[in-house]
């Protein structure tokens, strides 16, 4: 597959070391030196240019390729390289954004800004920090239906009521589905009868509630209570969007802004959060506030000097765990080599998850489970799809028999699949499909 | 001098409205004509009023409202309606009211949709003058709404703005967009639900549980039911009526005083709103609070009540009567303990929702007081913490809460001055009030609730006190019903000066 990436910076480069081993990839920058200098690090073509101009892109070869990604650090100058590419070619495009707001109106309308797949940085990066400090007891999460459906991989504790009893039995939460259980490396689908033991690896689709809920059953110790207590210092959007998925998980977190009037504006938006008003890097305000008692404190200002310095300070007087964002891409191991329990990079996070895409194809989101022997994905369910029109229980009959149905996402609303269910066309569905039958299960939907 | 203030388009506006004051006063005329009572009264006013209203236009062409001419124009309309209501009353020349401060007491009452009389003696009136009381009061309660929702959200007061917060929605900023089609909406409800009250008291009477309840008792009280007035030609007010009416009245009196924002969403069939509002919450809330207290006093009192039905019905009512400003009785709760007669009492301060035509302080102006203490008490303790207030999930500005807190405050105080001066003049003349006489007699009138307690009781009347004390009624019911600011700021010098 021929790639081209427009902006060299640390996302398009990632991305292009990446790719470049099964690809061939060409860049396009406006800076002479990063084009020269990529040259010369990596096996890959490097074009020096402006990505936004169609001649460029021409020059790049945009008719032979099948995929552009536009990663430049300015998120209107990747809308309109996309829209750009748009106008000559119908290549695959892929545009990073920071702000949500983009991410918001393309997934309200297909195709906006002639963007095919777009990767908010700032919420790829707050659902990062989320999955870190969110749910402790998962081994693998995963937000699907633009964050209303949550999959979460979970292994049973000996203490936990689930253990010993069939998955009927344990079926009692309201919008979680059971998808599967990995028992001794193998993929079982859950049946009614299916029993579950300590130890064994439990997969399920739901709700973000349903499955915080289902962590305090499955894994009771590992779980603190609602009463989280989270501390996030700089209300930065990465700040702001973390805080509302903690929010979403119905943790009511503290937030630490210095700006009165961004803080005002904070607490206007978050009505759960308690914005607090002052210089996080003051060791008596910090202790004043208990945030030495704090399970949590999550520095995401915007610079990274002042990340590592609260993160140390909170470590230092006593918080349980630290995370902090580091935009530069080679603090980040320094960080924890210094203590701080994890360093997320916004940009490195983004190369990832687009990386991530292009590896996975065009499905709208996907997991893998357990070396590739299931995989959970989201389909927008079409009028001829096998699924269309028909209760559940009938559909599921009609399908292979390593298919469960894990969520339903309707208008932005969760439906919860039950036998007499009905899917419309249109509607997002999370499937659970193991491996053997996914080729059969993709034709039939 | 040049004024700041182009005076001429105000008077201009209020001659306007001077000019169609005609309309409303062919009711009492044709009842006069019906009865074949006296039509001077009425026909000489409605020459008068189109011939001073249109004179007043001839003032200036220009017709732009602009802040500054809006709130003497608010001021002037209320007043001068009032002087023109009393018309009638001094040219019948029957009983007290025929005394022109008597008469200016009894129109201001009326405009201003209080319902405190002066009046003592009922029978000596004609039909045609008690339906003009409450003609004025009908009026009174359309006019608070198109002023409500039209005109103090345009000057930023009165809460009018928060309203606009408590009905707010993703999709629906304001009812419609236009203040014309909004008037025209709210006056079609207004209408509606007067019918509906005609027709449901006089339905009664022809099933034979309302004896009493003609068809000419049955308008009047329609007209100053859903105005939250209760001006009633019968001297006994409800009382006079069976237990059937007094029921079937509250539902109407709750009505008067809920938002008709909300209620036209609820007539589109939007029930969630209702759920959804915490202001309307909260004034059920209170409502209920309210009369399962009194009716707890007055099981404990025992007599004069015997049955469960009569106290739940009447602590219901007198609940529901005073707290929505409306002021009906329906039993002389002058009569009842002192403990039950203070918790009426408090019901003046509160007053109904927002955006209907209810006086008083306002649920929406309490719901804020109440959320914004709550919030600073947090701060007290959080000295750090931004934590704005919230009004069904929508979240209320720091310059309105300010606002409120004032206009709360304000009210207070005027009413504690008014209680001071009511005093002082009664002891002037020699007349017997005592402190809570007089507080409830000022909360009354400024509240414009109507009746009070003890000398100015629900079934007596404002007749005894001073000329002096009356016309400071006059001028309280006039400041509180227009929400005091627009009064107010025509006696700031900066308002005049150019």
């Amino acid at each position: 597959m021929r790639v081209i990436i427009v902006g060299a910076g640390e996302v398009g480069s990632n991305i292009a070391a990446s790719l470049a081993g099964d690809h061939d990839v060409i860049v396009i920058d406006v800076d002479p030196e990063k084009v020269e200098e990529l040259t010369y690090t990596s096996d890959i073509l490097a074009i020096e240019g402006d990505g936004t101009s169609l001649e460029t892109l021409e020059d790049a070869g945009l008719r032979e390729s099948e995929m552009l990604i536009a990663s430049t650090d300015v998120d209107e100058t990747n809308l309109v390289t996309c829209g750009t590419a748009k106008t000559a070619s119908d290549v695959f495009t892929i545009a990073r954004v920071r702000s949500a707001n983009f991410l918001d109106t393309w997934a309200q309308s297909d195709g906006a800004f002639g963007v095919d797949f777009m990767v908010s940085t700032d919420l790829l990066t707050a659902n990062d920090i989320v999955r870190v400090v969110g749910i402790p007891a998962a081994v693998d999460v995963e937000l699907f239906a633009g964050g209303l459906v949550q999959m979460a991989e979970f292994e049973v504790a000996e203490d936990s009521d689930i253990a010993g009893r069939t998955v009927e039995e344990a079926d009692q939460f309201e919008a979680l589905t059971f998808a599967a259980l990995v028992q001794g490396g193998e993929v079982v689908i859950a049946r009614g009868q299916t029993p579950i033991e300590a130890g064994n690896r439990v997969i399920v689709i739901g709700s973000l509630a349903s499955v915080h809920a289902f962590s305090r059953t499955v894994a009771p110790t590992a779980t603190p209570d609602d009463a989280r207590d989270i501390v996030i210092v700089g209300g930065s959007n990465i700040g702001y969007h973390t805080a509302k998925l903690l929010e979403e998980r119905g943790i009511e977190p503290r937030l630490i802004e210095q700006d009165s009037e961004r803080g005002r504006q904070l607490a206007e938006s978050l009505p759960k959060t308690i914005v607090l008003e002052h210089d996080a890097t003051n060791v008596e305000f910090l202790t004043g506030e208990r945030v030495d008692r704090a399970d949590a404190v999550i520095a995401a200002t915007d610079s990274d000097e002042k990340n590592l310095l609260v993160s140390l300070l909170a470590k230092n007087i006593g918080a349980r765990r630290t995370v902090a964002v580091v935009e530069q891409g080679d603090y980040a191991s320094l960080f924890e080599a210094v203590g701080i329990d994890a360093a997320i990079n916004p940009r490195k996070a983004t190369a990832e998850e687009i990386v991530r895409f292009t590896r996975e194809g065009q499905i709208e989101n996907l997991s893998l489970i357990e070396d590739r022997q299931a995989e959970v994905l989201e389909i927008e369910v079409d009028a001829e799809s096998t699924l269309a029109g028909r209760p559940i229980r009938e559909s599921v009959r009609a399908l292979p028999a390593g298919v469960v149905i894990g969520a339903i996402a309707r208008n932005h609303d969760l439906v919860v699949p039950r036998g007499d269910t009905v899917i419309e066309p249109g509607d997002h569905v999370v499937l659970f499909v193991s491996a053997d039958t996914l080729t059969a299960v993709m034709n039939a939907i | 001098m040049r004024t700041r203030v182009n005076w001429r388009v105000s008077c201009r506006l209020v001659g306007t409205i001077l000019k169609w004051l005609w309309v409303p006063l062919v009711f009492p005329l044709g009842l006069a004509l019906y009865d074949g009572t006296a039509l001077l009264p009425f026909a000489l006013p409605m020459v008068g009023t189109v011939a001073v209203g249109v004179g007043l236009e001839q003032l200036t062409e220009d017709r732009e409202l602009r802040t500054r001419e809006a709130f003497l124009m608010v001021s002037l309309t209320w007043l001068s309606i009032a002087l023109v209501g009393a018309v009638p009353f001094v040219l019948a020349d029957s009983g007290v009211i025929a005394a022109p401060v008597d008469a200016l007491f009894e129109s201001m009452s009326g405009i201003t949709t209080t319902g405190a009389t002066v009046i003592v003696d009922f029978d000596r009136h004609t039909r045609a003058i008690l339906l003009w009381r409450a003609v004025l009061q009908w009026i009174g309660g359309l006019g608070i709404l198109v002023l409500a929702t039209a005109v103090l959200s345009q000057l930023s007061v009165g809460g009018a703005q928060l309203m606009e917060t408590e009905t707010q929605t993703q999709d629906v900023n304001k009812l419609t967009p236009r203040i014309s089609e909004t008037a025209t909406l709210l006056w079609k409800i207004y209408l509606g639900l007067t019918g509906l009250q005609v027709a449901v008291l006089y339905g009664l009477h022809l099933l034979g549980y309302a004896p009493s309840m003609t068809l000419y008792d049955a308008v009047a009280h329609a007209f100053t039911t859903i105005s939250t007035s209760g001006f009633s030609p019968r001297g006994e007010s409800i009382a006079a009526f069976s237990p059937a009416v007094q029921w079937a009245i509250i539902p109407f009196m709750a009505t008067g005083a809920t938002s008709f924002m909300l209620m036209y969403f609820v007539l589109r069939g939007d029930y969630e709103r209702l759920r959804q509002s915490g202001e309307f919450r909260f004034y059920v809330g209170i409502l209920a609070l309210l009369a399962l207290g009194v009716g707890t006093v007055l099981s404990i009192d025992g007599a004069p009540y015997t049955s469960v039905e009569a106290i739940a019905r009447h602590s219901l009512f007198q609940v529901v009567s005073i707290v929505t400003t409306t002021g009906y009785a329906s039993t002389d709760f002058n009569l009842w303990s002192s403990g039950a007669k203070h918790l009426l009492f408090v019901g003046m301060f509160i007053g109904g929702m927002a955006g209907s035509t209810t006086c008083s302080i306002k649920t929406l102006r309490w719901l804020v007081v109440v959320k914004a203490f709550r919030r600073d008490l947090f701060t007290a303790s959080n000295p750090n913490a931004i934590r704005p207030v919230r009004l069904s999930g929508n979240v209320v500005d720091e310059g309105t809460i300010r606002d409120i807190y004032a206009y709360t405050l304000v009210s207070l105080v005027f009413f504690i001055v008014a209680t001071i001066i009511v005093v002082v003049d009664a002891s002037r003349v020699q007349l017997n009030v005592s402190e809570f006489e007089a507080m409830s007699a000022a909360a009354a009138t400024f509240f414009n609730v109507g009746p009070a307690f003890g000398i100015a009781g629900p079934l007596e009347s404002y007749e005894p006190f001073p000329d002096s004390t009356k016309l400071l009624m006059t001028f309280l019911m006039w400041i509180g019903r227009i929400e005091i600011i627009p009064v107010l700021v025509l006696l700031t010098p900066s308002y005049w000066r150019s």
